[in-house]
């Protein structure tokens, strides 16, 4: 391991190794602060931020910052990194790799042949060059299209997560929520519930209702519950409708072992989940969940700050080509992400490196009660990250979901960022929306007197299971 | 829906079916005002409960004829208690002296947590609930605790040599209570425990969640068996089926 020095400005700055030095040019969070990671003061962020600038791009792969031989993470970095599609930028420093990256000669084509090429080291390295505009104007270059009965990520496009989830999974309860939401058109990502009990059975019951929800009204949607992946595997030899299996993942072999998993399930579940074969439009499966601070919070993030080691997360999702994944970034909690500056800056960051690496990622635009944020702050992060081309967001019934505790986005929300940026549901779901007599002339959402046609049909045939 | 046409609102029977907030209707395409401002006001309540320090003299006066001794963390103030959650689980050094050490059979915690006004409100009542139903038990002086986590009860029951700790502690507020209180039950409390070797009760609160009286049925339950089995943790909880079913535990707080 060698030492990194600068005689910066004048001021001496010395880091022990790559990862005390990507550490020391993360921009100041909790989470860093909580794990001892952080810079001293705002001078060495920036000393350190210099050093990164003139290392070479080909230094992530010499120098692994967990182990190979300890760590099934790095091996899987290592052993697909695409040496052919690294070639065009292998040249560069990570300070070259941002100026590159924000020049017109890094098309969405580009970027695409050269998403295999980059590890996510050198994508959390350069991050940590670029301003949140930087991270917006990249990201919004990436284009991550993903299938399943419907088609996610062109452009021009924004899907959101429908995410009914009730204090006791009571069914009409749920099937209630998930009505609400498809009234606002919203739910063309997943219909994805978080149980509150996970147990085979009561999540066999919810795929259920789910799955003859959306057969009976023909959505073109995927349902998903987020159970644990050895419930799901346990869930799918019973015989239940699976069309996504779901897990959370981290950016370490612990970490992930935290979580109960290894990459040896993951394959194993998604192997069962391809044999269903319940797709229409395309058959990507997994369904993935990571966020800064989960690792630290396993006491398995090997002395890495919080942000490359979430960017390792993304290896993890894009070796099993998910259809979806997102950050749950302001989910975790104050001691990771303090407030609404650092929830926003973590939110950008996830969704950028994410893209660059080839993930398709959405965004659970988030915060807890005890977090300094406020839905001024979400308002701003969601509309940055549409901008950004986020592949999804995250909605719940008025912003509040009542059985995790938290603030996630709303189904209006959803309909204002479609109508100030112009952004559509996927091209399936936006038909179905228009066979359902849902949207105007203009292809906006209607807003429906309680005696009309897409409220009648879509509450009618529930008579027997909501009893209305 | 327009708010106009109640007797015509579909949504009136299926909100019975679920505490979200469906069928809010709509301004266009925002919400309209009355329900920003209904998300609004409980927001700040439950900000108002995650900061409101707690009231010790006004719990103190709830103790009357209990003893009772105040301790705080490492944490100094909130700002610190909210960013560093280690410093919430170790006990300031200064208040080790006041915590007499004793052969205590279990020693009561009520700790602020996220929700001070969560312990204001219930620690008392399900205290005194559950104390008439461990006759002879040797309890040791009520502790008080300030910018407290759980594992702040292993600190304190190592100091007391309290064979068992049971940490009443307000649990993270969410939109619809903020006064929600949890119970961590710890045999043989010292530090380092993990949160695997303890038992928790969620959700006891009036607004749909434990009453006082299942709670303390519940925990004098565990208490005894813990006692009697010399453990805590997820080989207790295997033959906790017999008790009253509550809702899902929540992530542990610190």
């Amino acid at each position: 391991m060698g030492r990194y020095a600068s005689d910066f400005r004048g001021e001496r700055h010395v880091f022990r190794d790559l990862a005390e030095l990507l550490a020391k040019a993360s921009p100041r969070r909790s989470g860093d602060e909580l794990a001892g990671l952080a810079a001293e003061s705002d001078a060495q962020r920036v000393a350190a931020r210099a050093v990164l600038a003139d290392l070479p791009l080909t230094r992530f792969l010499e120098e692994p910052l967990i182990p190979y031989e300890e760590d099934e993470v790095t091996r899987l970095i290592h052993d697909s990194h695409d040496a052919a599609a690294f070639a065009p930028v292998r040249h560069l420093t990570v300070g070259g790799l941002r100026d590159w990256l924000l020049s017109y000669d890094a098309t969405p084509g580009v970027l695409a042949a050269l998403a295999p090429g980059l590890t996510p080291e050198m994508v959390a390295a350069v991050s940590k060059l670029m301003r949140n505009q930087d991270l917006i104007s990249v990201a919004s270059r990436c284009r991550v299209t993903t299938a399943f009965r419907s088609t996610i990520g062109l452009p021009g496009r924004l899907s959101t997560r429908l995410q009914p989830n009730h204090p006791t999974d009571d069914l009409r309860g749920i099937a209630a929520a998930t009505l609400d939401g498809l009234l606002y058109g919203t739910g063309d990502a997943v219909i994805g519930i978080n149980p509150a009990t996970d147990s085979v059975p009561n999540c066999i019951a919810l795929l259920e209702m789910l799955d003859g929800l959306r057969e009976r009204h023909d959505i073109p949607t995927q349902t998903c519950v987020l159970t644990h992946v050895t419930n799901a595997i346990r869930i799918m030899e019973r015989g239940a409708p699976v069309d996504l299996v779901f897990q959370s993942i981290a950016g370490t072999e612990a970490a992930n072992r935290g979580f109960g998993v290894d990459l040896a399930v993951l394959r194993e579940a998604r192997e069962a989940a391809l044999a269903l074969k319940r797709g229409t439009v395309g058959q990507d499966v997994m369904y993935f969940e990571t966020g800064q601070g989960a690792a630290l919070s396993a006491d398995a993030h090997h002395g890495l700050d919080q942000q490359t080691v979430e960017t390792r997360a993304y290896a993890v999702a894009r070796a099993f080509s998910p259809l979806l994944v997102n950050t749950v970034v302001g989910f975790i909690g104050p001691e990771y992400l303090y407030d609404g500056k650092q929830i926003i800056r973590a939110g950008l960051e996830d969704h950028c490196c994410a893209k660059l690496l080839g993930v398709p990622m959405g965004v659970d635009v988030c915060y807890t009660n005890h977090a300094e944020a406020d839905q001024d702050d979400m308002d701003t992060l969601m509309t940055l990250l549409a901008v950004a081309g986020t592949s999804f967001i995250i909605t719940v019934p008025g912003a509040d979901d009542v059985m995790l505790n938290y603030q996630s986005g709303s189904f209006h929300d959803a309909l204002y960022l479609r109508s100030v940026l112009g952004r559509r549901a996927t091209p399936e779901f936006e038909a179905w929306l228009e066979r359902m007599d849902m949207t105007d002339r203009v292809g906006r959402i209607r807003q429906f007197a309680p005696q009309e046609g897409a409220m009648r049909r879509l509450l009618s045939g529930q008579d027997e299971s909501l009893a209305l | 829906m327009p708010s106009d046409l109640p007797q015509n609102d579909p949504w009136r029977g299926l909100r019975r079916s679920t505490p979200a907030r469906i069928g809010l209707g709509r301004a266009g395409d925002a919400l309209p005002l009355e329900a920003v401002l209904d998300f609004q006001l409980a927001h700040a309540r439950a900000r108002d409960a995650v900061h409101t320090p707690l009231d010790l003299a006004a719990l103190a006066d709830g103790l009357e004829g209990l003893d009772h001794v105040s301790v705080r963390s490492q944490a100094a103030d909130r700002g610190t208690y909210l960013r560093r959650p280690d410093l919430g689980r170790r006990l300031d050094p200064a208040c080790a002296v006041d915590l007499p050490a004793g052969g205590w059979d279990a020693v009561f915690v009520l700790a602020d947590g996220l929700s001070a006004k969560a312990v204001q409100l219930h620690a008392v009542p399900l205290l005194r609930s559950v104390l008439v139903k461990l006759p002879g038990w040797r309890i040791a002086p009520v502790v008080l605790a300030s910018q407290a986590r759980v594992a702040l009860g292993d600190d304190i029951g190592g100091a007391l040599g309290a064979t068992l700790c049971a940490m009443l502690i307000g649990e993270r507020p969410g939109l619809s209570v903020a006064d929600s209180l949890g119970v961590y039950l710890t045999y043989g409390p010292r530090t380092g425990r993990r949160d695997s070797e303890r038992n928790c009760i969620s959700n006891i609160h009036p607004s749909g969640g434990l009453t006082y009286e299942m709670a303390a049925t519940k925990l004098a339950w565990l208490m005894t068996e813990a006692r009697q089995r010399r453990l805590t943790g997820v080989d207790l909880k295997d033959d906790a089926a017999i008790l009253p079913a509550a809702a899902e535990p929540k992530a542990i707080e610190g």
